[in-house]
């Protein structure tokens, strides 16, 4: 970390960028608490709009999930929040989901980062942070 | 040709609408010139076209290089089930300008994913193959000293994509580990008098920079069986996947010396359709 501050540092041109993305939380890249919201609404919609995946949502509380993903996302982004919610073994219990429905909600979130007008460098660091969570959620 | 315009129109026409495509943009990769899924050159771990959990896939895909002194067209299927098999096969003709001669060679892969997944695993995917190869004419190649017109290749394939890794980039590599005996892939026989199979490492690295668009390189080690100084291979890549039906592969290849004639640098093209 400090060698590559000081090679920065030597290259001004880069020390705007770098200097700012450095100390920055992937939440605060996100857009803090108004990003969040914002891609979690897209993604609520694009899930609306979803024909493979509706159904699981179907019987969903939308107000409880947009709450319930909020958190999520400002708590893995390393956000002020803690995400109080249930598990996510025990969300996704008796839905049996599979690796095509799952990375098809990927692809809808990422359609809803896009739409958030959120980078792909930032985009693919809050998927490597939910990564981690696909056994929890898969073939429960 | 007009058979694989065929195969593929087939394909299209009747198989759309039975496949799922249950994985992420780009992740199957693209064809290797000997017909499995992979890079350019070096056969990777993952399991050729789109399909996930129950789901089936049929891939075609066509190549060409074009080098100083050579060029090699490989036109060829995969099929694969559950993510879990692959079975390929592909039909290879090589042109070598200075004789006038082309050589073909049939390959029959298959490839079985032992363990991991590409993306969401912690530990590498790791996959077993095989290649059968025969030459249909050997006289050449035997001249040249090779012992068969046939041989089997094995490797083990180990890859993965980590998100966000390069500098926020998601960067993808994979490692193959190949025991062969073949002269050029094949091309030049099998063996020679006394030269038995030997390990080779074959190895590919790529940031992906859009979710559609993948920038990598590749190398490929290669035995000299014939003792005609046959160079390692390698490549820089960049691959489009404009949608989950194609992919476009693009690349600058360095095949070093075949044959002893120096100097074998060009561009290789591929296209591959997935179903």
């Amino acid at each position: 970390m400090v060698d590559e501050n000081i090679y920065f540092n030597s290259y001004p041109i880069f020390l705007s960028s770098c200097a700012t993305t450095k100390k920055e939380t992937l939440y605060k890249r996100l857009g803090g608490k108004e990003g969040i919201e914002k891609i979690t609404d897209n993604l609520i919609k694009n899930i609306g709009k979803d024909k493979e995946i509706f159904h699981y949502f179907a019987k969903t509380n939308i107000s409880h999930f947009r709450r319930g993903l909020n958190l999520h996302l400002c708590d893995v982004s390393d956000g002020p929040c803690r995400y109080d919610g249930d598990s996510m073994v025990d969300i996704h219990t008796g839905m049996n989901i599979n690796k095509s429905d799952f990375n098809h909600l990927v692809e809808l979130l990422i359609n809803a980062m896009e739409e958030a007008n959120v980078n792909i460098r930032t985009q693919n660091q809050l998927l490597a942070r939910l990564a981690p969570l696909r056994e929890q959620v898969i073939h429960h | 040709m007009s058979k694989y315009i065929f195969l593929f129109t087939i394909l299209f026409l009747n198989i759309n609408s039975l496949y799922s495509k249950g994985k992420l943009i780009a992740a199957p990769g693209v064809s290797q010139i000997e017909g499995s899924a992979g890079g350019g050159l070096v056969p990777w771990s993952g399991v050729a076209g789109y399909a996930t959990d129950n789901e089936y896939s049929a891939n075609a895909f066509c190549s060409r290089a074009i080098v100083e002194d050579f060029a090699l067209t490989s036109c060829g299927i995969q099929f694969s089930a559950y993510d879990q098999i692959e079975l390929s096969y592909a039909k290879q003709l090589f042109r070598v300008h200075p004789l006038a001669l082309d050589l073909e060679q049939n390959i029959t892969g298959a490839k079985i994913k032992l363990t991991g997944d590409l993306i969401y695993s912690k530990w590498p995917m790791l996959s077993l193959g095989v290649q059968f190869k025969k030459l249909d004419d050997p006289t050449v190649p035997f001249a040249l000293g090779a012992a068969k017109r046939s041989g089997t290749d094995f490797y083990i394939a180990a890859s993965k994509l980590h998100l966000g890794a390069l500098g926020g980039y998601n960067w993808l590599w994979n490692t193959t580990l190949r025991r062969t005996k073949a002269n050029e892939m094949g091309l030049l026989g099998f063996g020679s008098g006394t030269k038995e199979a030997k390990w080779m490492a074959e190895i590919s690295t790529a940031i992906i920079l859009d979710p559609e668009l993948a920038l990598g390189i590749e190398f490929r080690e290669k035995p000299d069986n014939l003792q005609l100084d046959e160079s390692n291979w390698s490549d820089i890549f960049i691959a489009w996947f404009p949608n989950k039906n194609v992919s476009a592969t693009l690349a600058y290849v360095d095949l070093g010396k075949i044959a002893t004639i120096k100097g074998q640098t060009g561009w290789y093209m591929s296209f591959t359709g997935y179903w």
